[in-house]
């Protein structure tokens, strides 16, 4: 229980010390900001207008006062109006975050699908054929860097099919599912791949870990059968580092892919804080990197707690 | 008539090239229904690979049977060659005619599963029962294994019992279907002497309740002693010596089994208890401790208010020069935190520790459990044994060089190991190592902490000898905290007995190990292991240890003492 | 010196050793101009030549050579990635030690400092330091230092702690010695193993983070070539020009590939497992 009470209560603080980082790196952007927002134009600006407008964003007052006013407004779930949308910064996040949700979500599938089994079956056949193109199958999925396969994919389809799915407007699941899952498909492989790869890796010596374990050993002695031993007295142990792995991969997932949504011509939250750096939407930057980084850290927490159900050591302490 | 279990010329080896590692070289017996065999043997010698390569466990391992023959009489009457049987039929044979238990009680247990699951699974596997069936027959045999309470612990996770509790729980799980052989590989080693003794009578109860066969594996000839019908002892993979149990005791004929029975500590109630030095009056001690305390406050929550661990609780002893003083007691007695108390590594919550006068140039130095552990992998030999005097500010110098050269002479170690490093040596000559270190500053005592512990037996011995003749050369005062009765007995000139946190009996060791007044102190000394005894009948006993963790403000009544002879004096026992 | 021998011995130590000297060689001809052509003038004749025997890799747009600019651009990607690594290293490094040897509160609030670090995904991070300090190779190294110093940090306090408990740091302390021998000949002498493997990894990732951003057009600035820009530039040309995709690609994962693969056969030869096995 004490575990996940320090977990419960080092939550805010961490997230308090993102708000901290986020807030002021932005102000540490040199340039004013009224003329970074409006380009040339704030050239056309008299002197009133400007200040009329530094108010209207809240910016004639001293930073630690817009710190307090930002941080109250986010207690209450208001992020700021984002300048380029025009919108709250909250119904702009909650626009983009469903794909890259989804695209999270499916790439995560593809990862453990694929790397859990594979993993067990390396373990298994630990030093044979099997185990030896598993492993040059993680270590290719670890060193291809996802904008190489990302753009070689694109590439192959360009080539062969002459049109790439995804690039057009974006379907969402709840229109059609169908072309949906072809906009998303090969993003979420891209993305699942290399993650697919460590997951390969983790669970191949998490089992090979667990199988050199005394009670494994046990389990053999009481005459259980070889799969039995694997499944039912294994791999739940070994599970529990590929639950960490895939939690924390799939943390930084919902961060967006800056990279692969580039390439995918697809308007997830990565691409829409490349654009948000680019077009120095200070309400929407702090927004939405604060969105990320709390969806990271609340990923993490979860975590935490699927070890504890997981893992009776944690749950129950040491008597 | 068959055997129930026939070895012929056991070849056994690791790796890619079987034949070229091998482990086990031409090992044979036959073991009858009922009976028992005790192999006997140190670390390596291939005594743990040969019983596991009669449920082919040793497949697991990486191991490979090479040559020989292993045969079992099964149930039914029809004979299974093991070497050649199918994996259908090896996992048939596991379980149901050959039950298994391990040295390691904390991590042979699956620490994701329940106890209850466990065993159940076993009854399912091996006896074909489900649900509430075997949910039953789980609560049954941890009830004939005298775990209190079964059923509700049924929902225990390993980790929440204790060693003793978790080698039960092991022995239930190998008596679910009933074996006709039960293998037993160090079984308690890892454990307590009392709580061995209670493991090692419920093994003899149940088997004698069985008729079970039993191997019965362990590095202490004076354990089998007790149990076993033959031994078997091994040396390095092979058999040097096989016998009815008194003719091998009583009449050795190989040399290392002579060795064995001879060189290594036996506990003999005091009668070879040290007689140089007795304790004279008037002689100024080099360290008296006075109402040693040391507790660890628990962590506080919102629920309970902290209390604090009571690991030393009010300790006094004094020891005077060249003397050892042995402190004995089980984990969780106390013994090692005091002594670390005494050179600062712990803080003490109250009391003192005094030092003779003019002390100053000869400080208190420690040699640790684990010579693995306590003499870092990085550094040579020279930089390891040049610390202590570099700490003390000497510099790196001929001088330095010439006490080291001297002082891996005296631990019998040549000079060119200083050019070494701590992996190049065995056990036995890092833990010397150890010990030269330790008195580079020329130390006037020397707190030794389970100092040969983690040593083979026929090591442990030369040790010991090494640190008598150090002791007298350089006038040594040792307090050596150790919970072998054996050991303590070969080195110690008194010996304070250690209990939850207080000595409950301290005195002259002989007299102390001979007449032993506390309970406790009996008990200890009841339960260990002794060669003289054959066919042992334990008592069974469940004394658990009190728990040390008080509330808040608590404080132990004071002691009374009663002097029991010249030097022994017992704590009155106060009713609970 | 018997690291390198055991490293050579490893099978993929062999390959992972190969793959980086090879690179490095090429680098460093890069670096002293001796490249086949000119890798930053453009020469508008020779524009989109698929790979010749002229031009190995064929040419760009401006009709500059491949393999000229993947050799420049190895050495200015080498570069980035070893110099943060090693910032990332030193600062972690010394930040995990003293979370570790204080203990409580530093142990909290340097931890706790790392997680908020690490609560934010590697690009996201240099993208804000970025977009502060304006794009260039010492941004990205400072952007990649920063990013994995945390790692650095949790890599060495792990092992740090188990040390600190280790009983020849309790005798360390029985002879009197000095706080900063324990803490460099027992503890610093003994992190090297891990720091070595992780070092390795690092680079790895530090390569692919480096392209990443230069792929987004947030690290090295043209003219200068580097593999992430320059597969950048092949995006639009993909279906005239496949070689100005395929040469970058490939040699960015051959390049971490060869550090992943030297990075694992250290943990392999590193490890105390394996070690204590063939000893």
């Amino acid at each position: 229980m004490n575990h996940v009470a320090q977990r419960l209560l080092t939550f805010p603080l961490i997230l308090w010390g993102v708000s901290l980082i986020v807030f002021f790196s932005i102000r540490l952007i040199p340039g004013d900001a009224i003329t970074a927002m409006l380009g040339t134009e704030a050239g056309l600006l008299t002197p009133d207008q400007r200040a009329s407008l530094a108010r209207y964003f809240g910016i004639d007052q001293p930073v630690h006062v817009q710190y307090l006013n930002w941080l109250g407004g986010l207690l209450h779930g208001d992020l700021g109006v984002s300048v380029t949308f025009g919108k709250p910064v909250l119904d702009v996040i909650l626009q983009h975050f469903p794909l890259t949700l989804e695209l999270a979500i499916l790439s995560m599938i593809i990862a453990l699908v694929v790397g859990v089994p594979l993993g067990v079956l390396a373990a298994t056949r630990n030093e044979r054929l099997s185990d030896l193109v598993v492993r040059i199958l993680a270590m290719l999925g670890q060193s291809t860097p996802n904008f190489v396969l990302g753009l070689l994919i694109v590439f192959v389809l360009s080539v062969y099919f002459g049109t790439v799915p995804a690039m057009g407007v974006f379907t969402p699941i709840t229109e059609d599912l169908g072309t949906n899952l072809l906009q998303l498909i090969f993003p979420a492989i891209t993305l699942g791949f290399a993650f697919a790869a460590s997951v390969m890796r983790i669970s191949r010596s998490a089992m090979l870990d667990v199988l050199g374990d005394d009670y494994v050993r046990t389990a053999h002695s009481k005459g259980v059968s070889y799969w039995g031993v694997i499944w039912k007295h294994a791999l739940p142990n070994a599970l529990i580092p590929v639950v960490t792995i895939s939690g924390v991969e799939f943390g930084y997932l919902l961060g967006g892919a800056v990279i692969v949504e580039q390439i995918f011509a697809l308007p997830g939250l990565g691409r829409l804080v490349l654009d948000a750096v680019t077009h120095r939407d200070y309400a929407l930057v702090q927004g939405t990197v604060l969105f990320i980084a709390f969806n990271f850290l609340l990923v993490n927490l979860i975590i935490d707690l699927l070890y504890v159900a997981l893992d009776p050591r944690i749950r129950l302490g040491n008597r | 008539m068959t055997s129930l279990l026939s070895v012929k010329d056991l070849h056994v080896g690791f790796g890619r090239d079987a034949r070229a590692n091998e482990v086990v070289s031409g090992v044979s017996f036959e073991l009858q229904a009922g009976q028992t065999l005790g192999i006997v043997g140190e670390s390596g010698s291939g005594k743990s690979v040969t019983a596991l390569s009669v449920n082919r466990l040793v497949d697991f391992g990486g191991g490979r049977i090479t040559a020989g023959k292993i045969t079992l009489e099964r149930a039914g009457g029809d004979v299974l060659d093991l070497t050649s049987a199918s994996r259908h039929q090896l996992r048939q044979m596991r379980g149901r005619d050959i039950g298994m238990i391990f040295q390691e009680p904390m991590t042979s247990l699956n620490p994701v599963h329940t106890i209850g699951r466990q065993i159940e699974e076993a009854f399912r596997i091996n006896r074909g029962l489900h649900g509430r069936d075997s949910v039953d027959a789980a609560r049954e045999v941890l009830e004939r294994v005298r775990i209190p309470d079964a059923q509700s612990r049924l929902g225990y996770y390993p980790h929440q019992l204790s060693g003793g509790m978790r080698q039960r729980v092991m022995i239930a799980m190998a008596l679910a279907s009933a074996p006709r052989l039960l293998i037993a590989d160090e079984p308690t080693t890892a454990l307590d002497v009392t709580v061995q003794a209670q493991i090692m009578g419920l093994l003899t109860e149940l088997r004698d309740e069985t008729g079970m066969a039993m191997i019965f594996i362990t590095h202490d000839i004076g354990l089998v002693a007790g149990i076993a019908d033959q031994i078997m002892v091994m040396q390095n993979g092979v058999v040097v010596e096989q016998n009815d149990t008194s003719s091998v005791l009583d009449n050795p004929q190989h040399d290392y089994t002579k060795h064995l029975l001879e060189a290594v500590p036996h506990f003999s109630s005091g009668q070879s208890a040290r007689n140089d030095g007795k304790r004279a009056t008037g002689v100024e001690p080099v360290v008296a401790v006075d109402d040693l305390v040391v507790r660890f406050p628990t962590g506080k929550s919102w629920l309970h208010k902290g209390g604090a661990v009571h690991a030393v609780d009010g300790v006094d002893f004094d020891l005077l020069p060249g003397e050892t003083l042995a402190i004995v007691g089980e984990s969780g007695s106390g013994k090692s935190t005091a002594a670390r108390a005494m050179l600062g590594l712990v803080g003490k919550t109250r009391g003192r520790i005094d030092r003779s006068t003019g002390a100053e140039h000869r400080p208190i130095q420690m040699v640790f459990q684990d010579p693995y552990a306590s003499l870092n992998p990085r550094l040579n030999v020279e930089s390891l044994l040049a610390e202590p005097a570099i700490a003390a500010g000497h510099r790196k110098d001929q001088t330095l060089r010439e006490r080291m050269t001297f002082l891996l002479e005296k631990v019998e170690l040549s000079a060119d190991a200083l050019t070494r490093f701590p992996h190049q040596f065995s056990g036995g000559q890092r833990q010397r190592l150890c010990v030269a270190r330790a008195l580079m500053l020329n130390p006037e005592i020397l707190v030794l902490d389970e100092a040969v512990s983690a040593l083979d037996v026929s090591v442990q011995a030369r040790v010991l000898d090494l640190l008598v003749e150090l002791q007298q050369e350089f006038g040594l005062a040792y307090l050596f905290i150790s919970h072998d009765m054996a050991v303590v007995e070969r080195i110690a000139h008194r010996v304070a007995v250690m209990y939850a946190g207080q000595i409950v009996e301290i005195g002259d060791a002989a007299s102390v190990l001979a007449n032993p007044q506390h309970s406790y102190t009996k008990r200890l000394i009841s339960a260990v292991p002794m060669v003289g005894q054959r066919k042992r009948h334990y008592t069974l006993d469940h004394t658990q240890i009190p728990s040390l963790v008080r509330a808040a403000g608590y404080e132990p009544p004071a002691a009374r003492w009663r002097e029991v002879g010249a030097d022994h004096q017992v704590r009155i026992e106060e009713p609970a | 010196m018997h690291i390198l021998r055991a490293l050579i011995r490893h099978p993929s130590g062999r390959i992972g050793g190969a793959i980086i000297l090879l690179l490095l060689i090429a680098a460093i001809c890069g670096a002293l101009g001796l490249t086949p052509h000119d890798p930053i003038k453009a020469f508008p004749p020779d524009r989109l030549k698929p790979p010749s025997a002229t031009y190995w890799m064929g040419t760009d747009l401006l009709g500059r050579d491949t393999a000229s600019r993947l050799m420049l651009g190895i050495g200015l990607s080498f570069i980035v990635a070893f110099a943060s690594v090693i910032c990332a290293t030193i600062a972690g490094t010394v930040i995990g030690l003293f979370a570790a040897w204080w203990g409580r509160p530093w142990d909290g609030i340097f931890m706790r400092t790392m997680d908020v670090l690490l609560a934010f995904p590697a690009i996201l991070l240099a993208l804000l330091i970025i977009s502060i300090v304006g794009p260039g190779p010492m941004t990205s190294i400072v952007a990649i230092a920063i990013v994995y110093t945390p790692i650095f940090a949790r890599v060495v306090r792990g092992p740090a702690l188990s040390l600190k408990h280790r009983e020849f740091i309790d005798a360390a302390r029985t002879f009197g010695s000095s706080e900063s021998y324990i803490l460099t000949r027992h503890l610093l002498l003994n992190l090297i193993a891990p720091l070595t493997v992780q070092f390795t990894l690092a680079l790895a990732w530090s390569l692919l983070t480096e392209a990443g951003l230069s792929f987004l057009g947030l690290g090295t600035q043209p003219p200068s070539p580097s593999l992430g820009l320059m597969l950048s530039e092949s995006r639009n040309l993909m279906q005239h020009a496949p070689w100005l995709m395929l040469f970058p690609g490939l040699t960015v994962m051959i390049g971490v590939l060869g550090f992943n693969l030297t990075g694992d056969a250290l943990r392999d030869i590193l490890d105390p497992r394996t070690q204590e096995r063939g000893a």
